[in-house]
C-alpha cells in the first residue's frame, strides 16, 4: 500500500522518509517538548518513589538501632547482674571466713613475734668478780710460795667458773636455736594462709575484670555508640548463623524420629485415613506427637529459667514454677516411653510384613537371622526412641537464639532490600531519563538535513545584517 | 468476640471437611477375573502368583477381589474371595494371610467351564470396584480373552466401566491364532475398543508376569 515503488523497498523509504522531513521538522519543537515530558513523567515518580524508599530504609535503619541497642542493653545488663551474683556468691563463700583468716594470721605474726623476742634474750653477763680476778692477776710474784698457792688456787676456780660459764652460754644459744628452728611450721601456715588470701582474691579480681568489661560494653550501649551497634549487629549474625545451623540438626533428629513412629502410629489411628492431599494420618500423628515432645522441652528449658520465651512461665511464683517444670518433665519421660514402645512396634510390623510377603513369594525362604543380631536393631530403635525426645528438648535453647537474632538479621535484609530498590528505580529513572534525550538527539540526526539548512538561512541572514550595519555605520561616518 | 472466634474457626472446618472425607480416594480396589474355561484352567498357577504379588503390593484399606469367569459369570456366586484391609497394618496382614489360604483352596479345586463369559465377569467387577469407592480402580483380566457365550447369554451391549483401569494378563496365544496372528491382534484390538468406549481409563495387556508392577504404575 505504502509502497511507491513496488520493486524497490528501500527507495520507496527513503521517497517516504524526503516527503516526512518537513513535516518533521515543523514538528520538532512540539516533539521536543512531548519526549521531555514523557522523561519528566516516568523518571520524576520513580526519582519519588526512590527518595521514599531511602527515606523509609533510613527511619527503618533507625528503629533497628534502637531495638538492637534495646535489646543488647537489657542482655549485657542481665549478664552484669550475674557476674555481680558470682562476685556476691565468691564473696559470702569465700571471705565469709575472711575475721576468722585474719585473726589467724595475727596469732602467728604475734607468737612469731614474740619468739623472735625470746630469741633476742642475751645470756647472762660474766660475773662482777672477773675486775677482782683481774686485779689480781697484776699482782707481782714475789716468789712466795702462799701467794703462788693461792693465785693457782685462784686460778683453778676461775677455769672451773669459765667452763661452767660457757657451758650456760652454749645452752642458752641451743635453746634459742630451738625456738628459730620451731619457727618453720608457723611460716609454712603463714604461707599457705597467704597462698589461700591470694588465690581467692584473683578469683575475685577475675570476675571483677569481667565486670568491668560487661560495664564497658553497656555504657557504650547507653551512649548508642555505631561501635557498639556494630558489636551488637555481628554478635546477632553469628547467633542466628548458629542457631540456624543447630536448627537444621534438630530437623534432622526430627526427620529421623519421625520415620520411626509414622509406620506405628498407623496402627493405632488407622493406615488408610489421609487428613488433604497425600498427608496420611498416621503422619500427622507422629508429627503432632513429635510438636508436643518439642513443646513440652520448651516448657521445660522456660521452667529452669533456661530459656525466656514466655515472660509469663518466668514470671511465675517459684512453687508454681517448680511444679510446671515437673510436669513438663514427667509429661516429656512419658512421651518418650511411648516413643520406645512405638519404635518397637515399628520393628514388629516390619517383622510381621517380611514373613507375610516371604510366605507369598514363591522363592524359598530365607533362614531366620540370628536372634542376637535381630535384638540388635531393635534395642537401637527403642533406645533412640527413648533419647530423641530429650534432646528434641534442647532445640529450644537455639530457638530462642534464632527468634531473637533474626529480628536483627531480618531488619537488616528489610533495610538492604528497601535500599536496593531504591537504587534500582533511580537508575531505572537516570535510564530512561537519558533515553529521551538520546531520542531528542536522534530526532534531530534525522532531520539533519533542514536543520542544516536553518543554520544556512540564518548564518545567511546574520551576515546581511552585519553587512547592513556596517553600510550603516560607514555612511554616518562619512 | 465469639462470632469472630467462630469466623476464624470457618476455614479450618472448611479445610478439614474437604480434606477429611478423601480417604477413599487414596484407596484401590482392584478386581481379578480368572479364566477357568477349557484348557486355560491349567493356568490358574499363574493366577496364584498375581495374587501373591497383588496381596503382597496392596496397602491397609485397600479392596481385593478374586472371581472366576465361566460359562455365566455376572453373579455373586462366582467371586471366590474378597476383602477389603483393615486400616491397621497388623490385621490387614492376618486378612491377607487368609486370603491366600481361601485362594488356595480354589487353585486346587478349579474345574474348566463349557463356555467364557468375560463381558458377565467385567460387569460384575465394574459393580464391585463402584461400591468400593475407591479412588483406583482395577480389573485384572487372567484369561486369553477369547470369549465363548451359548446361545441363550446375551451381552452384544454397551457396557460401563467409568473410571476403570482394564489390564489382560497372560493372554497366551490360542492354536488358531498361531496360523494366523492376525486373529489374536485383531482379539485383542476388538478387546481395546470395547472397553474403552465403555469409558475405561486405560486398556493394558502385560504377558510378562515378571513385569506385574506395570499393573500399579499408570501409563
Amino acid at each position: 500500500m505504502w509502497m511507491i515503488w513496488p520493486d524497490n523497498v528501500a527507495l520507496s523509504a527513503l521517497i517516504w522518509f524526503v516527503i516526512a522531513m518537513p513535516f518533521l521538522y515543523a514538528a520538532r519543537k512540539p516533539v521536543h517538548q512531548l519526549l521531555r515530558s514523557l522523561s519528566h513523567a516516568f523518571s520524576g515518580p520513580l526519582r519519588l518513589g526512590s527518595h521514599w524508599l531511602l527515606a523509609t530504609a533510613k527511619e527503618m535503619q533507625q528503629r533497628n538501632k534502637a531495638v538492637l541497642l534495646a535489646h543488647g542493653q537489657e542482655e549485657t545488663g542481665q549478664r552484669v547482674e550475674r557476674e555481680f551474683e558470682r562476685v556476691a556468691a565468691l564473696v559470702t563463700r569465700d571471705l565469709q571466713g575472711y575475721p576468722a583468716l585474719q585473726r589467724k594470721l595475727l596469732d602467728e605474726i604475734t607468737r612469731i613475734e614474740e619468739d623472735y623476742k625470746k630469741t633476742g634474750e642475751v645470756p647472762p653477763p660474766p660475773p662482777e668478780w672477773v675486775a677482782a680476778v683481774d686485779a689480781m692477776a697484776k699482782v707481782k710474784s714475789s716468789g712466795s710460795e702462799m701467794v703462788q698457792n693461792v693465785l693457782e688456787e685462784i686460778n683453778r676456780s676461775v677455769n672451773t667458773i669459765h667452763d661452767k660459764a660457757i657451758a650456760d652460754y652454749r645452752r642458752a644459744y641451743e635453746s634459742r636455736h630451738k625456738i628459730l628452728a620451731g619457727f618453720m611450721p608457723f611460716w609454712r601456715s603463714l604461707d599457705r594462709t597467704m597462698q589461700q588470701v591470694d588465690k581467692k582474691l584473683t578469683g575475685l579480681e577475675t570476675s571483677a575484670a569481667q565486670v568491668d568489661a560487661q560495664m564497658q560494653k553497656y555504657e557504650q550501649i547507653a551512649k548508642k555508640s555505631d561501635n557498639a551497634e556494630q558489636t551488637l549487629t555481628h554478635s546477632a549474625f553469628t547467633q542466628f548463623v548458629i542457631a540456624l545451623l543447630v536448627m537444621a540438626v534438630a530437623v534432622g533428629g526430627a526427620f529421623i524420629n519421625f520415620k520411626l513412629i509414622a509406620l506405628p502410629m498407623s496402627e493405632m489411628v488407622g493406615a488408610g485415613d489421609y487428613i488433604a492431599g497425600a498427608l496420611r494420618t498416621s503422619e500427622v500423628a507422629a508429627l503432632v506427637i513429635i510438636f508436643v515432645e518439642a513443646s513440652m522441652g520448651l516448657f521445660l528449658m522456660e521452667a529452669l529459667r533456661i530459656t525466656h520465651l514466655f515472660p509469663r512461665i518466668a514470671n511465675l511464683h517459684e512453687h508454681m514454677r517448680r511444679r510446671m517444670m515437673w510436669i513438663a518433665l514427667i509429661l516429656l519421660v512419658t512421651l518418650a516411653g511411648i516413643e520406645a514402645a512405638l519404635a518397637l512396634m515399628r520393628d514388629m510390623l516390619i517383622a510381621d510384613k517380611q514373613a507375610l510377603v516371604q510366605s507369598l513369594a514363591s522363592a524359598q525362604q530365607a533362614a531366620p537371622a540370628d536372634p542376637l543380631l535381630a535384638r540388635i536393631p531393635t534395642a537401637g530403635q527403642m533406645l533412640l526412641g527413648f533419647i530423641l525426645p530429650f534432646a528434641l528438648a534442647f532445640v529450644a535453647v537455639p530457638l530462642e537464639s534464632l527468634i531473637h537474632s533474626s529480628r536483627t538479621v531480618g531488619g537488616a535484609a528489610l533495610v538492604a532490600i528497601v535500599r536496593t530498590l531504591a537504587l534500582t528505580l533511580r537508575l531505572i529513572g537516570n535510564v530512561a531519563r537519558q533515553l529521551c534525550r538520546v531520542l531528542v538527539t536522534l530526532y534531530d540526526v534525522i532531520i539533519v538535513l533542514p536543520l542544516l539548512v536553518e543554520r544556512w538561512v540564518n548564518a545567511l541572514r546574520s551576515g546581511a545584517a552585519e553587512t547592513g550595519l556596517e553600510a550603516g555605520r560607514r555612511a554616518a561616518k562619512s | 468476640m465469639r462470632t469472630r472466634f467462630l469466623l476464624a474457626l470457618l476455614p479450618l472446618v472448611a479445610f478439614l471437611a474437604s480434606g477429611c472425607g478423601d480417604s477413599r480416594n487414596h484407596a484401590q480396589a482392584v478386581y481379578m477375573l480368572i479364566d477357568t474355561s477349557g484348557t486355560y484352567a491349567q493356568e490358574a498357577g499363574k493366577a496364584q502368583v498375581i495374587i501373591n504379588y497383588l496381596l503382597g503390593t496392596l496397602n491397609p484399606g485397600d479392596s481385593l477381589a478374586v472371581a472366576r469367569v465361566k460359562s455365566r459369570s455376572f453373579s455373586e456366586k462366582d467371586i471366590v474371595a474378597k476383602v477389603t484391609f483393615d486400616s491397621r497394618p497388623s490385621q490387614a496382614n492376618v486378612q491377607k494371610r487368609a486370603f491366600r489360604d481361601k485362594v488356595d483352596a480354589f487353585v486346587k479345586s478349579v474345574s474348566g467351564s463349557a463356555y467364557t463369559d468375560i463381558t458377565g465377569g467385567l460387569l460384575q467387577g465394574a459393580e464391585f470396584l463402584n461400591e468400593t469407592g475407591a479412588g483406583t480402580k482395577i480389573v485384572i483380566i487372567f484369561s486369553d480373552m477369547q470369549e465363548e457365550l451359548d446361545k441363550v447369554t446375551v451381552r452384544d451391549f454397551p457396557i460401563s466401566l467409568k473410571n476403570i483401569r482394564v489390564i489382560a494378563v497372560n493372554v497366551v496365544k490360542l492354536k488358531t491364532d498361531n496360523i494366523d496372528p492376525r486373529r489374536y491382534i485383531g482379539r485383542l484390538e476388538a478387546w481395546q475398543k470395547r472397553v474403552e468406549s465403555a469409558g475405561a481409563t486405560e486398556w493394558r495387556v502385560i504377558n510378562d508376569i515378571e513385569r506385574l508392577d506395570a499393573i500399579f504404575s499408570k501409563s
